[in-house]
């Protein structure tokens, strides 16, 4: 179809560009940004008063599926994305399977094409079934569409297997993507701190994290091996990337928006909701990731978007399941991180744009010049919305299965700026709010 | 984020439930620890019983196994003329099949009117009391190292029993505070109540540095934790935790922290010393020290009935 969108503000982050103007789309493609000349639209979409952006893109979402197909599934969580404005997403391999076989790998890319939601790009597992013992088949898992290889959650104990795994990765050029962990200190289910000492919380101490970096950030050294870092949680991890970024080690990083915009004193009285991997640190912490994420230290914002069934939260805080839903928020906590830190609206939009595409790098394929941007000629993948309106987070109007989040207006008090108002994937509406 | 409302307090600050000493006005812990002192002579009375609870079910729920405590309770409960139903439930059966909120929903469906709830997890009768029907009143009888706070009252008592007032004692609390519920809850109660001085005493690996954060002074050396204090609460030490990576030994814990008449000597001279109980003799307590003259451990006992009375009628008479 044949889509013309009218007068709105269109910003393109890696080009800089930011001017009111009209964006002209056919056959999947932007075909003209700026005088469009006689373009005959199909669809005519106003734009007035809105920003015309490139779709978001998200370096980490559970879709729950395979394996936990109550908890979220591909269609609910794709609606939840293209309803966040987000138009390629990261998935997680710690389903059930785990992502460990080609075969799953293909039938989840091949669901969600036919949903036709959002672009699916699937880390595979690191380790068979996570196990941290063998590797998996990595040439084979790209060849069925992984994007980089991952223990998510499941912290890598021996050394010998993460050199071995980065060596082989770093032959052929795959990224491995770690969440900076020590297997044994990384057990606890808050920050180790004034709150969890004060609640009873086992805590998790900050050295759990740094630990981790400094291994990594060794056996990069050793294996030049491209590492992403996943949920960087602390002030302290934030120096220590800074420090391999300069001495020019290849590494990249995101930050969740849950450790973005809160600590550990929101626990309040054991609320559940804020249970969350990596936990929630002080406010030096988050006060770090907040300045690391504006002057680039950490590339992206990432939504960790994970639904957790209602009966996995309705347990003690300790036994509750980890995580929150993310998708849907990820645009207005972008935008309400970006307003306070006074950035401009393109510098914002580029964590969640322009950015996370670097991260995926070539493993994106022909995307990774087009795909989180606004180019003529590029995959007209758009998010289109009102940066004035303000809403009230309810959970149960959300898209996703998962209905737990600590932004919920009930407990917050708090609405967010910027709304979706549509959502482009290839050309296709994929998502539209009056 | 918004600032909610103590859940164990009603919106005229009345309390409902009780689950953490934490946040609670100094007049509420006073109110009890003085209904606590009227029903002490009920208990010396021959006919032991008021009927304040008559009618009302008592459920003692404990997840986590602990025999002494309960008694505690159901003899409390069964002095004020309530019925008590004594459930253990096994907390791997619960996680096998029903969950704990549906333990609450089928209790509540038989009409309890109270749970007194332990569980191994800290938070757990938070999650019960947000859960239960408005009339239901919940006592955390323990819950993982969190609170407990009928233990804080009763300490709060046996203290003011034989120290009078609050506002000039130093108070040192020895041994393993971190996976203390004991222990925190004295630190708020004692706090809230005016003490100055609380000292917090331990090795690193039982007494982390985040607790100043409580208020209190953190000393990793008994000589100094215990010098001229007027109350000594030694805690249990765990059989698990008495080796290991926390601890080499008991033995070598009782040289460097246990409470002999020796390091006793450096407190002030009319001391108490204080312990939740169950006590290791030769571990965290000399004998003579657990059986001399400053040792006021059986009178806790003694209070701890009239204290918790005094909980139980004070939450079933405040109306959420």
């Amino acid at each position: 179809m044949k889509i013309l969108i009218r007068n709105g503000r269109v910003i393109d982050p890696a080009s800089g560009r930011d001017e009111r103007t009209d964006l002209a789309i056919a056959s999947g493609r932007i075909v003209g940004i700026g005088a469009v000349g006689e373009f005959q639209a199909e669809r005519t979409i106003d734009a007035s008063g809105l920003v015309v952006a490139p779709g978001l893109v998200d370096l980490a979402a559970r879709l729950r599926e395979p394996g936990q197909e109550h908890e979220g599934m591909l269609e609910s969580e794709l609606a939840a994305a293209a309803a966040g404005g987000v138009t390629s997403l990261v998935c997680l391999p710690d389903t059930d399977p785990v992502l460990d076989e080609p075969g799953l790998v293909e039938m989840l890319k091949f669901r969600a094409r036919k949903l036709s939601r959002c672009r699916l790009f699937p880390l595979g597992a690191l380790t068979r079934r996570l196990e941290g013992q063998a590797l998996t088949e990595m040439a084979e898992l790209t060849e069925a569409g992984c994007v980089g290889f991952s223990q998510v959650d499941v912290a890598l104990a021996d050394t010998q297997v993460l050199l071995r795994a980065l060596q082989y990765a770093s032959t052929f050029g795959y990224s491995v993507w770690l969440r900076p962990q020590d297997a044994w200190l990384g057990k606890g289910v808050a920050a180790q701190g004034a709150v969890a000492t004060r609640l009873g919380l086992s805590g998790v101490p900050v050295a759990a994290e740094t630990i981790a970096l400094h291994t990594i950030f060794e056996l990069v050294r050793a294996t030049k091996a491209r590492v992403h870092i996943c949920r960087l949680s602390s002030a302290a991890g934030v120096a220590l990337l800074r420090a391999a970024k300069a001495e020019g080690l290849p590494v990249t990083a995101d930050v969740s928006i849950n450790s973005l915009h809160l600590t550990d004193v929101d626990i309040g009285y054991f609320n559940a909701d804020l249970r969350l991997t990596p936990p929630l640190r002080q406010g030096a912490d988050r006060d770090a990731l907040r300045a690391g994420l504006a002057d680039g230290t950490i590339d992206a914002l990432v939504s960790d978007h994970n639904p957790v069934a209602e009966d996995m939260k309705n347990l003690p805080f300790g036994e509750a399941e980890p995580g929150a839903t993310g998708l849907e928020l990820l645009l207005s906590l972008a935008l309400r991180w970006g307003n306070d830190a006074g950035l401009p609206l393109a510098r914002t939009l580029a964590c969640v744009t322009q950015h996370p595409v670097r991260v995926l790098g070539d493993a994106v394929g022909s995307l990774a010049s087009s795909a989180g941007r606004l180019v003529e000629g590029g995959v007209a993948d758009v998010c289109i919305f009102d940066p004035t309106a303000v809403w009230s987070v309810t959970p149960a109007d959300l898209a996703s299965r998962g209905k737990h989040t600590p932004f919920a207006f009930a407990s917050t008090g708090m609405a967010l700026p910027g709304r979706v108002r549509a959502t482009l994937v290839a050309g296709t509406v994929a998502h539209e709010r009056g | 984020m918004l600032q909610r409302r103590n859940p164990q307090l009603n919106a005229n600050g009345e309390l409902i439930h009780l689950l953490s000493i934490e946040g609670l006005p100094r007049a509420v812990l006073t109110q009890i620890l003085d209904t606590a002192g009227t029903f002490l002579s009920v208990n010396e009375r021959d006919v032991k019983k008021v009927p304040l609870l008559r009618g009302k079910s008592v459920f003692n729920l404990f997840f986590e196994n602990s025999t002494r405590t309960r008694t505690t309770f159901e003899i409390a409960a069964k002095r004020l003329s309530a019925d008590v139903i004594n459930l253990d439930i096994n907390k791997s059966s619960t996680a096998k099949g029903e969950s704990l909120l549906d333990t609450i929903a089928n209790l509540s469906a038989m009409h309890a009117d109270m749970f007194v709830v332990r569980h191994s997890e800290s938070g757990a009768p938070y999650l019960i009391a947000n859960a239960c029907a408005p009339h239901v009143h919940v006592i955390n009888a323990g819950d993982g190292r969190h609170a407990h706070p009928t233990q804080g009252l009763l300490d709060m008592y046996t203290i003011r029993h034989f120290k009078k007032d609050f506002a000039n004692l130093t108070v040192a609390i020895v041994g393993d505070i971190v996976h203390s519920r004991v222990a925190r809850s004295d630190i708020h109660a004692l706090s809230i109540l005016g003490v100055p001085e609380i000292r917090a005493v331990g090795p690193k690996t039982l007494v982390p540095g985040d607790l100043a954060a409580m208020g209190v002074r953190v000393c990793h050396d008994m000589a100094e934790g215990i010098r001229d204090a007027d109350v000594i609460i030694m805690l249990r030490l765990q059989n698990e935790r008495m080796s290991g990576a926390l601890l080499p030994s008991a033995g070598e814990f009782f040289k460097s922290y246990g409470l002999s008449a020796e390091k006793l000597a450096l407190a002030k001279p009319d001391a108490i010393v204080m312990h939740p109980g169950p006590i290791n003799r030769g571990v965290e307590i000399e004998s003579s020290v657990a059986d001399g003259t400053h040792s006021v451990i059986l009178p806790q006992v003694t209070f701890g009935i009239a204290v918790r009375m005094a909980v139980m009628s004070t939450i079933a008479g405040n109306q959420a």
